[in-house]
């Protein structure tokens, strides 16, 4: 089975991201380990800029302040590369140059040696999914569900510290979305991680569960 | 007697300290250059448009790499001038050792710009080689005077060189043939657009501007001296008036003309003109033994004489491989090298050297060469015009460039 | 939280100082260059005598006869080159691009890039010419010519010719360059969208598509728009003779054997300089004058539906441009191995391989020396712009542009000019004339070109990969190498295409850098075609025209076999 690292609570301390002298949001908050923590407003509330502020790939042109810890560590000044951030997009964005399996083992640890251990570990992780035997497959002939399930055992994989959501599910069609929504939702919970889940969509916010923080209301009003 | 003058004026520039500074290649103590040769590659920077040439220049190149170890490179030029720009390049650079140039193959205007500049390797080297002993001197004042420049020995003769018109004898009889430059108008009129030459400054364009001059200048002697600005318009009056009357009868009523000789021998191929020339009596011959021309192309002269030159191996001063250069230079003046030139099958450049005082056997050689189907024999060839100074060549350009240099 | 930022203004502030001495590397001999012909310009040249600072030369610049219209004929050559390469590709590209013809067109055109500018204008020349093939093929059956007739055609005064020449050279370029920047363009979506507003194809695609294209190809039209107004080769073979453009005569004054005629070509230089600017404020005003037309365009709402005349004309003129292209290399190719060929005869009298044979021996070593030079030239320029872009990306987004536009200048100032004063900025270094010399300034005029190549592809690759990558905790360098340069491989590879095939048909700084000590096939070519004859240059024309062939192949069908499997990296 795969490993998980260590599952530790992820904490946004007063977090703020502003945008030319302008405050987007500010949030407060602490994620218990399997804890999905949504934040819900319309485009262009910052709620995309704040997931960046926690995956460490905030464009310049914000100015964010605040810490963010995992457990007590402060993280905040920690390159991108060096969070375990696992990150989910819109688009599944499976490396087109890799097979399914390639995009698996390429999220793998280091830690993880021998050439066969890492394949064998891949298809363990895609037999997960409903996906066995599809290592050698090119991603391009996979369909949407079938992308996003790869999408989420690479991420899973990769031994992350916390999951940050960008409305994963937003391009998924109502049947497929709710499939996919469980099929995440559940497999976080069962790592123990973290997660934060960024949204417009009230229903991802319900499946998710847990708290719910809406930004970006005084654009609404 | 000529020769003993040249050496007491040699002697008197070595004293007067015009010999320049001290160099380890010295032509007259040939052991001694052979010794330092060895090993030397050499630059030999030579107009590189014909493949026949080309071949000739790889031919001597193997030889003298396999007799006295040195290596020769041809950098092919488009135009001798760049070599020229190089080593002012150079000398603008403060080099004035280690040069990218060799050997150079030059004549009239740029080596008059060399010698002014003093850009070339002296004193006298050229007499000193020892294949100079052959060199008709005596009766080819063009050996020593470069379009009336003396060359002093800064250059050494490689092959003389003619001006020769070329007509298809299927398309044009030989009895409508223009025998002067007067007659060259009228048949221009009864052939319009049938006739070129090659734009200014193409060399092979303004050689004929000048065997034009020659012929309608009223005083000849002017042309051995610098251009007299005072009355230069009144000289050259005759020349533009004829070409005022020539041009609107040229090939695209002068509106556009050949880029060069080749360009020429292409049209003449093709139909658009009728009668060519070239510097070279043997280049019908080897035009159609390479498939360029017709078998029926043949060659003609004026009979009061036509343009003739010599064209010469200079060094530059900062030459890297001197003593190597002396003995390339020396190399293709040899009776050896120069028969293979005269071959018409292989360049078919007339010699420089003077068939009496060669060996029995090489002069038979020499006699014994098929000059091919389209060449003149040397008697048909007639005389020979000295080229006038180059400073006619460059007024003339300048105004040709004025007067012709924008199609209407 | 000071500390850690000022940390990172230190990172940055470090990669910039890394970038600026690099973009100063590459700068300085251009500038060097630039000084090289000011000087003589203004009469500084102690070599020839000239120890003191006058405007003599320019004077007797404006005293060449002529001077004016050579200067205008160059600059409305360039112009209306510029103009009609981005109006057919543009045209083109709003008319076809996400159809199958555009496709096929597509590689039809892409190897045309290849073709030497020398050598399509030869092939060009060779159709067109009163004696040329097209005469030739309906002579003298339809015609009645049994003679060439007295055409003014090639070489004819308004350089029609000329910049038809340049236009068949230029297009591929664009297209090329255009179809780098396409796929980041929301192409589908826009012509769905467009179409359902009931938008022609044409002119839905300017109003959705077109400004954000012509953003990513801009320094690209400037190149063109540089390279037709100071360009000498095609000029020689195709443009007007008499005048002469100003480019063709500063190179006839750089090989002037009057040596004084130095400082004049260099007045002429920094004249050119000039023609160049204006040309540039010129196309400046044209750009504006066409986004107030498109703007007007836009907010007229005229859907403009009957396009099928504009769209026919500019498929016609691309395909005419490849087929112009390909017969005439036919041609030269008839001609390389042609014996007697008098006209009007459409086919050789007699065929001989005797041409090739005597040229392939001397060939040999040049070719050597063209592919190490075009290899290492093109291999450096893209590691270099990779590392470039790749600092560029990491440290502040967009902070260091300009240095940038400084590599550029190669591409911005005419090559006759500045390669002149970088000779004797080499010479008076000390260096010899060398491979390594002549292989740095291929790398200068090799760069620019591969980096304008990469660029665009390079900032439009979908930034969430690398963040996914370094989320999964892959380092900087594991991104690039294992992320980035895999999914840009075909951008790369068609970067390392365009400058290998730039450094195949560099003749100028060759000639000029190497001393004409180091032939390539394109000193080779120009020197033999100052020769005319025919038969040799369809020999050096297809050996030259095939070398970067052959790299556009593989540029072409790597990713296919590398990518077999891999339906998305396909395309």
């Amino acid at each position: 089975m795969l490993e998980i690292a260590e599952t530790r609570p992820l904490t946004l301390a007063d977090v703020t991201i502003r945008l030319a002298e302008r405050t987007l949001l500010a949030v407060s908050a602490t994620v218990m380990p399997g804890e999905v923590l949504t934040i819900m407003g319309p485009s262009g509330s910052g709620k995309s800029a704040l997931l960046a502020f926690a995956g460490g790939f905030l464009d310049p042109a914000f100015d964010a302040g605040g810490r963010l810890l995992i457990g007590k560590e402060d993280v905040t000044d920690v390159p991108a590369n060096r969070r375990h951030a696992g990150i989910l997009f819109q688009d599944p964005l499976l490396f087109p140059h890799l097979s399914v399996g390639g995009n698996i083992v390429f999220a793998m640890p280091p830690s993880i040696k021998g050439r066969m251990t890492r394949r064998a570990l891949a298809e363990q992780a895609l037999g997960e999914v409903g996906l066995a035997g599809f290592f050698d497959r090119d991603p391009e002939t996979l369909s949407g569900g079938q992308k996003a399930r790869v999408a989420l055992q690479r991420v899973l994989v990769s031994a992350p510290h916390f999951l940050l959501l960008d409305e994963p599910f937003s391009k998924l069609d109502a049947a497929l979305r709710q499939q996919t929504r469980e099929l995440v939702f559940s497999r976080a919970r069962a790592a123990g991680l973290p997660a934060i889940l960024v949204t417009h969509d009230s229903a991802d916010a319900e499946a998710a569960g847990g708290r719910v923080i809406e930004v970006g209301g005084e654009e609404k009003a | 007697m000529i020769g003993r003058t040249r050496k007491i004026i040699m002697a008197a520039m070595l004293a007067l300290g015009l010999a320049g500074e001290a160099s380890a290649a010295d032509a007259g103590n040939w052991g001694a250059v052979v010794a330092e040769a060895k090993g030397q590659t050499v630059y030999f920077n030579a107009w590189g448009g014909s493949e026949n040439i080309n071949a000739y220049i790889r031919w001597a190149g193997g030889e003298v790499k396999s007799r006295y170890g040195v290596d020769v490179v041809h950098v092919k030029l488009d135009d001798t001038a760049k070599a020229v720009a190089t080593v002012v390049a150079e000398k603008a650079a403060g080099k004035s050792d280690g040069g990218a140039v060799d050997l150079v193959w030059i004549n009239g205007e740029n080596f008059a710009a060399m010698k002014r500049e003093g850009l070339l390797f002296g004193p006298d080297w050229a007499t000193k080689l020892p294949n100079w002993r052959y060199v008709d001197h005596e009766t080819k004042p063009t050996v020593l005077k470069d379009f009336t420049i003396p060359t002093e020995g800064l250059e050494s003769p490689w092959g003389g060189a003619k001006l020769v018109f070329f007509h298809d004898s299927a398309r044009t009889a030989k009895a409508e043939l223009p025998d002067s430059a007067a007659e060259l108008l009228n048949w221009a009129e009864a052939n319009p657009g049938r006739f070129s030459y090659p734009q200014p400054p193409d060399f092979t364009g303004t050689s004929f501007l000048k065997q034009v001059l020659i012929a309608l200048i009223g005083d000849k002697a002017k042309l051995q001296k610098p251009v007299d600005e005072a009355t230069f318009a009144t000289d050259a009056a005759p020349l533009f008036a004829y070409l005022d009357k020539l041009t609107p009868l040229l090939w695209r009523q002068g509106k556009a003309y050949p880029q060069n000789y080749p360009d020429m021998k292409q049209k003449l191929a093709d139909g658009e003109l009728d009668i060519i020339f070239a510097f070279n009596p043997a280049e019908a011959s080897s035009a159609i033994a390479n498939g360029e021309l017709p078998q029926t192309v043949r060659s003609f002269v004026f009979s009061g004489g036509t343009l003739g030159n010599t064209h010469f191996l200079a060094i530059p001063y900062n030459a890297t491989a001197k003593a190597g250069a002396l003995v390339l230079a020396d190399f293709l003046l040899s009776p050896e090298a120069q028969l293979r030139k005269q071959d018409p099958r292989i360049w078919g450049d007339p010699t420089v050297l003077a068939l009496a005082k060669l060996s029995a056997e090489d002069r038979s050689a020499f006699e014994n060469l098929d000059l091919g189907i389209a060449t003149l024999k040397p008697d048909e060839l007639g005389p020979a015009l000295d080229e006038p100074h180059p400073d006619w060549m460059t007024r003339i350009e300048a105004e040709w460039i004025r007067r012709y240099g924008a199609a209407n | 939280m000071g500390r850690p930022i000022s940390k990172e203004h230190e990172i940055a502030a470090r990669r910039l100082n890394a970038n600026t001495l690099l973009a100063l590397i590459l700068g300085l001999p251009i500038l060097a260059g630039i000084a090289g012909i000011i000087l003589p310009a203004f009469g500084y040249m102690p070599a020839l005598g000239g120890v003191r600072f006058t405007l003599r030369h320019f004077a007797e610049l404006a005293g060449q006869p002529h001077i004016l219209r050579s200067s205008l004929t160059g600059l409305a050559v360039g112009l209306a080159t510029t103009c009609g390469a981005v109006a057919i590709v543009g045209t083109f590209l709003a008319g076809f691009a996400g159809t199958p013809i555009f496709s096929r067109v597509q590689h039809l055109v892409s190897p045309l890039l290849a073709v030497p500018h020398a050598a399509a204008a030869f092939a060009l020349a060779f159709l067109v010419a009163p004696s040329g093939f097209l005469l030739r093929l309906v002579s003298p059956e339809l015609t009645g010519f049994l003679r060439p007739p007295q055409w003014l055609l090639p070489n004819d005064p308004l350089a029609l010719s000329m910049v038809a020449g340049l236009i068949t050279k230029e297009v591929p370029f664009l297209f090329l360059i255009a179809l780098a920047a396409l796929p980041q363009l929301p192409l589908r979506q826009s012509r769905q969208l467009t179409a359902a507003l009931g938008y022609g194809r044409l002119s839905g695609f300017l109003v959705s598509l077109w400004p954000a294209l012509y953003r990513q190809i801009r320094l690209a039209v400037f190149a063109v728009l540089v390279y037709s107004v100071s360009v000498v080769d095609v000029a020689i073979i195709l443009g007007p003779q008499l005048p002469a453009t100003l480019p063709m005569r500063i190179a006839q004054w750089t090989a002037d054997h009057e040596l004084r005629a130095r400082f004049l070509a260099s007045a002429a230089a920094l004249l050119q300089l000039g023609v160049v600017l204006a040309a540039v404020l010129i196309w400046l005003l044209i750009e504006r004058l066409a986004r107030l037309a498109l703007a007007w365009l836009t907010y007229s709402g005229r859907r403009l539906r009957n396009d099928a005349v504009p769209r026919f004309i500019s498929a016609f003129a691309i395909t005419a441009c490849a087929a112009l292209i390909f017969l005439g290399i036919a041609v030269l190719g008839a001609w390389s191995v042609a014996g007697l060929w008098p006209f009007p005869r459409a086919l050789p009298a007699e065929l001989t391989l005797q041409t090739w044979l005597r040229t392939l021996s001397p060939l040999w070593p040049a070719l050597l020396v063209t592919m190490a030079l075009a290899l290492l030239s093109a291999a450096l320029a893209l590691l270099c712009a990779i590392l470039l872009l790749h600092r560029n990306g990491a440290a502040d987004r967009g902070g260091d542009r300009p240095h940038h536009r400084l590599l550029y200048l190669p591409l911005l100032l005419p090559e006759i000019s500045f390669v002149f004063g970088l000779q004797i900025l080499i010479v008076s270094a000390g260096l010899k004339p060398a491979f390594w010399s002549v292989l740095a300034v291929h790398f200068l005029f090799v760069l620019p070109y591969v980096l304008l190549s990469l660029a665009a592809p390079w900032r439009e690759l979908d930034p969430r990969f690398e963040r996914v990558a370094a989320g999964l905790g892959k380092s900087q360098r594991q991104i690039l190498l294992s992320v980035r340069l895999p999914l840009l491989s075909r951008a790369c590879l068609t970067a390392f295409a365009v400058g290998f095939s730039v450094s195949i048909s560099l003749y100028l700084p060759t000639l000029l850098i190497g001393a004409g000590r180091l032939t390539t096939i394109a000193t080779e070519a120009v020197a033999l075609s100052s020769g005319g004859d025919r038969r040799v240059i369809g020999v050096y024309a297809l050996v030259q025209a095939s070398l970067p062939f052959l790299a556009f192949l593989i540029a072409s069908l790597a990713p296919q076999l590398l990518f077999r499997n891999r339906r998305a990296m396909r395309t």
